[in-house]
């Protein structure tokens, strides 16, 4: 299986392209820290499984339940260490 | 005053309240979309109201499961007596569950249990499409108090409540589900009636609309997010609380269906009568009913403080799928029963009629409307995995 390794910098930037696209946001992408909270930011648990299956298939990975807790896609670096993990494992 | 010797067992008082005061009156709570004031002043002479209040705060420390049981007794006799109790237990459950750790919350359940105060709730608000986890209305921090106005659809019965817990946006500046929920006291608000209560059942829960105005300390807010408040304990509460007292209207109306039968089969010893055939079809269909409530009660104490599970989309498809079983269940069962009983059971003046309880469990598909409660399923179905 070909190995992974995706850059930090690249990850988080695609992370919000589709937090963008997806989210529903009420505050601008743009203007949010890689640790600010997405829910405050307006993302609802209908427009979080949109996140979440957007993420899955740009990144070919599964979220499993576990991850799936409220909290879980909190901020863009949750999401970030969750696609990291899963990618690693697969690797 | 109902009798000294039931001694402190919840149940065993809330069927004494339900048959001697609840039951007798519910017919003119109904007719007069009225308060069940008469049950009511009985629950509070009883202490059920802090029932479930831990006892070093001066409560019962009534188990949930022993909570559902009161739901379900009190909806054999009187559905509104039911609903408002069941209601009143999802705040306290929010209090006791999320407010112990702030010194006024504390109190107040103390107090509330000292002086048996009743609490409302208003949750659902004008202009979000029936949606509870989204706000209009904010908190508006002005030094150490708060102001809200809230445009709330339905507060049931709010003139009655002695505190009433509602949801806002946490700030002016918050998003919509960025919310939080605000304990009122009676001195904090003032409620203005915007809409009426002439329904086809649950009449006594008087579930006005009204434009609440409150100013309070803002220690009165929550300090947990409404968003965990709501998947931990408001969902579980009000599925498993409302579907126990379903299933005491089901039971009620079963049973007046088995007197029905039972009185039938005695003008003619020795044949059944056919309408007994139907009511063995219904019996088993109450039965499955119960089972299915009482897994949730099950599932729900034996979860009860694992924050994991409790905020998971298995359990939360679970009480979602309870509340859509039982509240069908609960209008099939007592239609059904209406076809076993005939004509004894429609008409108002039988000791047979199933009327009330028939209009009453046609509340239960539309508290949450099921169709959005299966949308909320089928959303969360795309990324569930286990089960």
């Amino acid at each position: 299986m070909e190995t992974r390794n995706i850059a930090v910098n690249t990850t988080a930037a695609e992370i919000r392209a589709i937090v963008k696209q997806h989210g529903r946001l009420t505050t601008l992408v743009d203007d949010l820290a890689d640790d600010s909270d997405l829910y405050q930011a307006g993302l609802t648990s209908h427009a979080s499984v949109n996140l979440m299956l957007a993420l899955e298939d740009r990144f070919e990975v599964e979220f499993p339940e576990r991850m799936l807790r409220r909290g879980a896609f909190r901020t863009v670096d949750v999401i970030r260490s969750a696609i990291q993990e899963l990618t690693e494992g697969a690797a | 005053m109902i009798a000294a010797a039931l001694g402190t067992d919840p149940v065993r008082i809330a069927q004494a309240v339900g048959a001697a005061v609840a039951g007798p009156a519910a017919e003119s709570v109904d007719q007069d979309a009225r308060f069940p004031a008469e049950a009511f002043a009985a629950l509070r002479d009883e202490r059920m109201l802090g029932a479930m209040v831990p006892q070093e705060l001066g409560g019962r420390g009534a188990t949930f499961g022993e909570i559902a049981a009161v739901c379900q007794e009190l909806g054999r006799h009187c559905s509104s007596t039911a609903m408002v109790y069941a209601m009143h237990q999802i705040q306290v459950g929010c209090l006791i569950r999320h407010g112990r750790t702030a010194p006024f919350l504390r109190d107040y359940l103390t107090e509330l249990t000292a002086k048996e105060l009743l609490l409302a709730s208003a949750t659902t608000e004008q202009g979000v499409g029936g949606d509870v986890r989204t706000s209009i209305c904010a908190i508006d921090q002005q030094g150490s108090r708060f102001r809200l106005i809230k445009q709330a659809p339905v507060i049931s019965y709010g003139e009655h409540a002695d505190g009433i817990l509602a949801t806002a946006r946490r700030s002016p500046d918050a998003a919509g589900n960025d919310q939080v929920l605000a304990l009122l006291t009676r001195r904090d608000f003032k409620l203005t009636e915007t809409s009426g209560w002439d329904s086809l059942g649950m009449r006594g829960t008087m579930s006005l609309g009204y434009t609440l105005t409150a100013d309070a300390p803002i220690e009165q807010v929550l300090p947990t997010p409404y968003g965990e408040m709501s998947s931990q304990t408001m969902l579980p509460f009000s599925h498993i609380l409302w579907s126990s007292l379903w299933l005491g209207i089901a039971t009620d109306a079963v049973n007046r269906g088995r007197g029905f039968v039972r009185s039938e089969a005695r003008k003619k010893p020795g044949t059944v009568p056919p309408s007994a055939l139907r009511l063995a079809e219904v019996v088993a269909r109450l039965q499955t009913m119960r089972a299915v409530v009482q897994g949730g009660i099950a599932d729900f104490e034996r979860n009860m403080d694992d924050v994991e599970v409790l905020s998971g989309l298995g359990f939360a498809l679970r009480m979602n799928n309870l509340k859509i079983t039982s509240s069908t269940a609960a209008a099939d069962v007592v239609r059904d029963t209406l076809g076993v009983i005939g004509l004894f059971g429609y008409k108002n003046d039988s000791k047979y009629s199933v009327g009330r309880h028939l209009r009453d469990a046609h509340s239960a598909a539309l508290m949450i409307a099921n169709d959005r409660i299966y949308s909320a399923n089928a959303s969360m179905l795309l990324i569930h995995k286990d089960d």
